[in-house]
């Protein structure tokens, strides 16, 4: 009889079921998991270095740069972490602004980890069905920023400006006749809130849809009931936060226990799993989007009621408004000023963190009081829950290795940062 | 919120006494600092006891110092800012150790007391090149394999010091001395402590 001996492969950097570019070294016995070792920093660009010879406002983009699937969640936890050492407030305007593209993000984050976790296991249209409501939210993005996905909409002081009173439109094309044009434009006739509404109106009828393709789908049941099952000791003792410590039961969100922004004046729930498996998580992330929805409806109901500024009047934190600038002197030299030398940032340290669509997302800033940042760091919640991989994936088959990625929901912008 | 935050500074003060070297609340946060030798045994009475209860670690953060405020830095160099979160108090913490040798930076893992300290330290090993005794895996994380040096510490450049290229010749990848000049768009100034004071709009 031959000997049987372990086997030691390689999953990834090229694989698609890797989320970008994870080299996962596995030891198995037969199709066994032994032993995974994950090696990360294939994308390692040394964004809290870069930061360090930036002013502070010129870090903003990178945010969008870590996390590219939540990019505004990122730059969220930058901004507020500045803010805090500023001392600076947002106006109420702008913290409704933030909440509410927060939580468009949370949808967007949670359509592609549904709609790729599916597809990576063996259910294709997922992801062609989030992919077209991802399409959406994409151009309110681009609506408010010009920019579909790297926004840099968040800014020290608030928002960088006021949401568009219209929304972009199709333009008939080669490939676009008159007709289909017209059906793509009918929603954006008005304002960027009426598009919104309009979507969060037909939303929770995808959501049906999604749940109809996987929730009692015997395939995506056998593949993740079960699987990756973390107690909540472990999640804790590993660092888990969002949905991969809600999934485990306990409930812990932010956005409930340590508010920020307008969130302690919205009304939502927060879905809590029982197993701890796979299948719990996405249950999670499905009535999550279901939440963020409420939220929207909510912000873009108060945001019609309540115009107003959505940027800090301190010019020494935020930028003049482009007609004052023009007809006054000091606001000319309080705009030179801010976007050559950058704001001073007073000595000290802060952590802030922000319920990601992933987690905890949180940016440590130590400021010396100079125009530049003396050490950011960032703390992604997809590195905890990477390191934690060979805890969830020893003992299962090699299969289940690509539905504990999925369910970890890991971007590799954020985690090697 | 606050007094909350200052009832956890007066626990943490009676509590560890003497052996808290400092106790900072700024900001709304508390920041504890312990001497290198004392920091495993702080930590595990900040996991263990039901009055901290911090059940989680969120983040280690290594810190170089020697360039703070554009100024000579008089004491150690490197820090390891820990931050802590308890589920349990609603409340968090940052935990912070000099290390006392600049030339070979060592402190004590926490990975005994929350296994997601690992990642985390590899981090600010392979990044700072703070050592932590105690460690199960210290390997390099984030940078290339055979990697030399530590890139976040203040006098590595930030543009490093090899590039890799294609070498035809060769038919393989190669490593050469990094052929752009450093620069630097905007210089780094600390002014005086109410320049830009925010307070005056």
């Amino acid at each position: 009889m031959a000997e049987i001996r372990n086997y030691t492969i390689n999953f990834g950097p090229q694989h698609p079921a890797a989320h970008g570019v994870l080299r996962l070294v596995l030891e198995l016995a037969g199709e066994v998991v032994e032993r995974a070792d994950p090696h990360i920093g294939l994308l390692h660009r040394g964004t809290e270095k870069l930061a360090e010879t930036r002013t502070w406002v010129q870090s903003v983009p990178y945010m969008d740069r870590l996390d590219y699937v939540s990019m505004m969640c990122n730059e969220h936890a930058y901004c507020m972490a500045i803010e805090r050492l500023l001392g600076v407030e947002v106006p109420e305007r702008g913290q409704y602004i933030r909440v509410m593209f927060d939580e468009i993000t949370r949808i967007l984050n949670h359509l592609l980890n549904i709609g790729t976790h599916a597809l990576d296991i063996g259910a294709m249209t997922m992801v062609l069905y989030t992919f077209r409501e991802r399409e959406d939210l994409m151009d309110a993005y681009e609506a408010v920023s010009g920019a579909r996905m790297h926004a840099a909409y968040y800014r020290p002081g608030g928002v960088y400006r006021d949401l568009p009173d219209r929304m972009p439109q199709y333009e008939v094309s080669k490939w676009k006749n008159a007709e289909t044009v017209r059906q793509l434009n009918e929603n954006r006739q008005g304002s960027l809130l009426d598009f919104l509404e309009d979507f969060t109106n037909r939303f929770p009828k995808y959501c049906d849809d999604y749940e109809t393709l996987l929730t009692d789908n015997r395939i995506w049941k056998q593949r993740t009931v079960g699987i990756g099952v973390v107690t909540p000791e472990q999640a804790k003792a590993w660092g888990f936060t969002g949905a991969m410590l809600r999934g485990s039961g306990v409930a812990w969100d932010l956005r409930k226990k340590q508010p920020y922004e307008v969130y302690d004046r919205l009304d939502f729930d927060i879905p809590v799993g029982k197993e701890g498996d796979c299948y719990d998580r996405y249950l999670v992330r499905m009535e999550e989007m279901r939440q963020s929805n409420r939220i929207i409806k909510q912000c873009i109901e108060w945001l019609r009621k309540n115009p107003g500024p959505v940027i800090c009047a301190n010019h020494k934190v935020a930028p003049p408004s482009r007609e004052s600038m023009k007809a006054n002197m000091e606001e000319l030299i309080h705009h030179f000023k801010l976007f050559s030398e950058g704001m001073h940032v007073p000595a000290g340290e802060v952590y802030a963190a922000v319920e990601h669509p992933k987690g905890e997302f949180g940016v440590y800033a130590v400021s010396d009081g100079a125009n530049k940042p003396y050490r950011l760091k960032l703390r992604a919640p997809g590195f905890a829950h990477l390191s934690a991989m060979d805890v969830m994936a020893k003992g299962h088959l090699i299969a289940d290795v690509v539905a504990i990625i999925g369910t970890m929901d890991v971007v590799f912008g954020e985690i090697d940062r | 919120m606050t007094t909350k935050i200052e009832r956890l500074s007066v626990l943490l003060s009676e509590h560890f006494g003497e052996r808290a070297k400092s106790i900072v609340v700024d900001r709304g946060e508390v920041t504890i600092e312990v001497a290198a030798d004392d920091c495993h045994a702080v930590a595990i009475e900040l996991r263990d006891r039901p009055e901290f209860g911090f059940d989680q670690l969120i983040d280690v953060s290594g810190v170089d110092y020697s360039t703070w405020g554009n100024r000579e830095w008089t004491r150690e160099r490197y820090a390891a800012s820990t931050h802590l979160l308890s589920i349990v108090n609603n409340w968090r913490l940052r935990l912070r150790a000099f290390a006392p040798d600049d030339g070979f930076p060592v402190l004590d893992s926490l990975c005994d007391v929350w296994p997601s300290a690992n990642w985390f330290e590899r981090e600010a090993f392979d990044l700072f090149g703070i050592m932590f005794s105690g460690h199960p895996d210290l390997r390099r994380i984030l940078t290339d394999y055979g990697f030399v040096g530590h890139p976040f510490r203040k006098d590595f450049p930030v543009s490093g010091y090899v590039e890799m290229r294609y070498d035809p010749e060769q038919g393989r990848v190669v490593y050469q001395p990094v052929t752009i000049e450093p620069r630097e768009n905007t210089p780094r100034v600390v002014r005086e402590a109410s320049y830009g004071d925010v307070g005056h709009g």
